[in-house]
């Protein structure tokens, strides 16, 4: 019994799912068989549908460590059009869905288990989706900067604005897209694979519109720069860097919080990098830094537009940082108390 | 998802109860019921103005003068139905659908738009007959409405009441869309002539807004919306009014 519960612990923290061979410290050895154990009681899997109940899927002889994951591939098998990632594979119709890494025997099942499933539709992988929200943006801001004909009258196509704010925002703007792709590509360690293919089309409308309409005003031929002139840009600078250093470096905290491949949780912590030090504060300080960054980009150009898309923005990461906030305390028991979700001690 | 309604459930527009309505306490059940039996009175109110005036009068034209205040507070006041369905006790709604809050919502911005961004702030529309086109339409839906609910709260339906419900809209819906759509018509060269609540460039806030064409988008929204929230009554209709053999799954 304590070598299955041995073996079984080593296998979840290796996040492999796949059964290893005879680990050497093996202390029964009946049979040379591919586990050690006295005998192996295969578990019976039957899948339901979450809303019909119907009978879906009957998997015997499923091994008593197997994991979620694994039991997700052997139902792609009987119905292919549901591939892994979009099959939510629960205890409970209305219950919450089982990580791919949740083993078997480890479930408050009986050797015949039932999961009930629900198709979660169409996936698409979060690296496709933020790659495409953020092309968008960088690619349409450009497009007003150096003033496509069909936007402005046909006069002032392909000219150039004659005020230095309004070339600085190109740069700032396409500077922080730019970043935000990279860390896409380089920085980032996702904890799911995929969500809804419906959410590409509304992500992407939603970036790319607001850039569209930023754009649009601070690249118009009739744009009025900032009434405080060059040290209302400054001051927008500085903010707009600073913010976009510190959210960089939060990015790369969190990175370093979970090795590779791994979809481990940890609480953050300040790190040796002041602009880390916001964490003594605030559980999302990515979210902080960018609302910043936008703060700062909204001083510079003055324009309602970019004031707007700051605050939708601002509620929409309030409401994401707040959720994590709430799944930090709920999951570690000593979160430290002084943090606040987004604003520090405010929100 | 959501199984057929029975007769006497709470069922609003925009919704169906999956059980038998558990109730709401007896204080918010009080706030429900005088909340709607005011707004029945009040539509009342707007109808019976509507009929002395053409009495009066003797012709359909400028009514809208004589119910201009209480349709202005009646339907204001309807604001007070939209609540997210974190706190169902206290909507006429007891199982909201999160569907429901959208449309709910939805109708009545939309009313509220009418009311006072186009006929209250273009008062050349004031007398146009598309007004009283959509003004009729409302009142007696409304009345309808809020006496359903009224009904409903105090587990009293009449089946008349239910059935006046789910079918008068069939032609108070088109009535009401064409009298809106007509009216936001009527408006705009009026909007375009004076730039009403239109902002243009250059300004210090690099911002500008255009009524007219802000209008003209509007009166397009309504050929994707208007057919979804008709056709979802209609669904609804066959669920409530309809037999066993009639319940299908929906949504």
């Amino acid at each position: 019994m304590d070598a299955l519960a041995l073996e079984a612990s080593g296998k979840k923290a290796n996040a492999a799912a796949v059964p290893a061979p005879v680990p050497s410290q093996a202390p029964v050895k009946r049979k040379p068989a591919k586990k050690a154990k006295k005998a192996v009681v295969f578990f019976e899997v039957e899948i339901l549908d979450a809303k019909t109940k119907d009978k879906l899927c009957f998997l015997d002889k499923v091994e008593p460590n197997a994991t979620i994951g694994e039991i997700k591939s052997m139902f792609h098998k009987s119905h292919p059009q549901f591939y892994p990632a979009r099959q939510s594979i629960r205890l409970d119709p209305k219950g919450k869905s089982l990580k791919d890494e949740e083993v078997l025997q480890h479930l408050p099942v009986g050797t015949t288990a039932t999961f009930y499933f629900r198709d979660l539709g169409a996936q698409i992988s979060w690296v496709t989706v933020f790659l495409t929200e953020y092309t968008g943006p960088l690619v349409i801001y450009l497009l007003f900067y150096f003033r496509v004909p069909f936007i402005y009258a046909p006069k002032y196509d392909f000219t150039t604005s004659k005020h230095w704010v309004v070339h600085l925002a190109c740069m700032c703007h396409s500077f922080h897209y730019v970043k935000r792709l990279l860390e896409t590509l380089f920085v980032h360690r996702f904890s799911h694979g995929t969500m809804p293919l419906r959410n590409i089309f509304k992500n992407c409308t939603y970036y790319w519109g607001f850039a569209a309409w930023m754009a649009y005003y601070i690249n118009h031929p009739l744009y009025t720069p900032p009434i405080y002139g060059e040290q209302q840009i400054r001051l927008a600078l500085i903010i707009f860097l600073f913010c976009q250093f510190g959210n960089f470096s939060i990015h790369i905290a969190l990175r370093n919080l979970r090795p590779p491949g791994s979809k481990t949780r940890k609480i953050p912590y300040p790190t040796k990098n002041p602009f880390t030090w916001i964490f003594l504060l605030v559980s999302c300080p990515n979210y902080t830094y960018e609302l910043g960054s936008w703060l700062g980009f909204t001083l510079m150009t003055q324009c309602l537009p970019v004031a707007f898309f700051t605050l939708v923005g601002f509620i929409q990461m309030t409401v994401w940082a707040k959720g994590k906030h709430r799944s930090y305390l709920k999951e570690f028991r000593d979160y430290p108390p002084l943090r606040s979700p987004i604003l520090p001690f405010v929100l | 998802m959501s199984a057929a309604a029975p007769g006497t459930s709470k069922a609003a527009h925009g919704d169906v109860a999956p059980k038998k309505k558990k109730g709401p306490g007896a204080l918010a059940t009080a706030y429900l019921v005088i909340y709607n039996v005011v707004m029945t009175a009040g539509w009342l109110v707007i109808a019976v103005g509507l009929v002395r005036a053409y009495l009066a009068r003797g012709s359909y034209h400028g009514l809208y003068y004589s119910i201009e205040k209480p349709l202005k507070f009646f339907q204001t006041g309807a604001i007070l139905e939209v609540r997210k369905h974190k706190c169902p006790k206290h909507t006429n709604e007891s199982r909201i659908v999160p569907s429901s809050v959208v449309l709910t919502g939805f109708q009545v911005m939309s009313r509220v738009f009418l009311t006072w961004a186009v006929t209250h702030s273009v008062r050349e529309v004031q007398s146009e007959d598309s007004v009283l086109l959509f003004v009729t339409a409302w009142t007696v839906t409304e009345i309808i409405r809020y006496s359903f609910y009224t009904f409903s709260l105090l587990n009293h339906l009449p089946y008349l009441i239910k059935w006046a419900r789910y079918t008068f809209f069939i032609v108070l819906y088109p009535m009401g869309v064409t009298g809106e759509l007509l009216t936001i018509y009527a408006a705009l060269p009026y909007v375009q002539k004076t730039g009403l609540y239109s902002v243009t460039l250059p300004n210090k806030y690099n911002f500008s807004f255009d009524y007219y064409t802000f209008l003209i988008l509007i009166m397009f929204s309504y050929i994707p919306l208007f057919p979804q929230l008709y056709f979802h009554m209609i669904r609804q209709r066959k669920k409530v009014l309809g037999h066993a053999e009639d319940y299908s799954k929906v949504e």
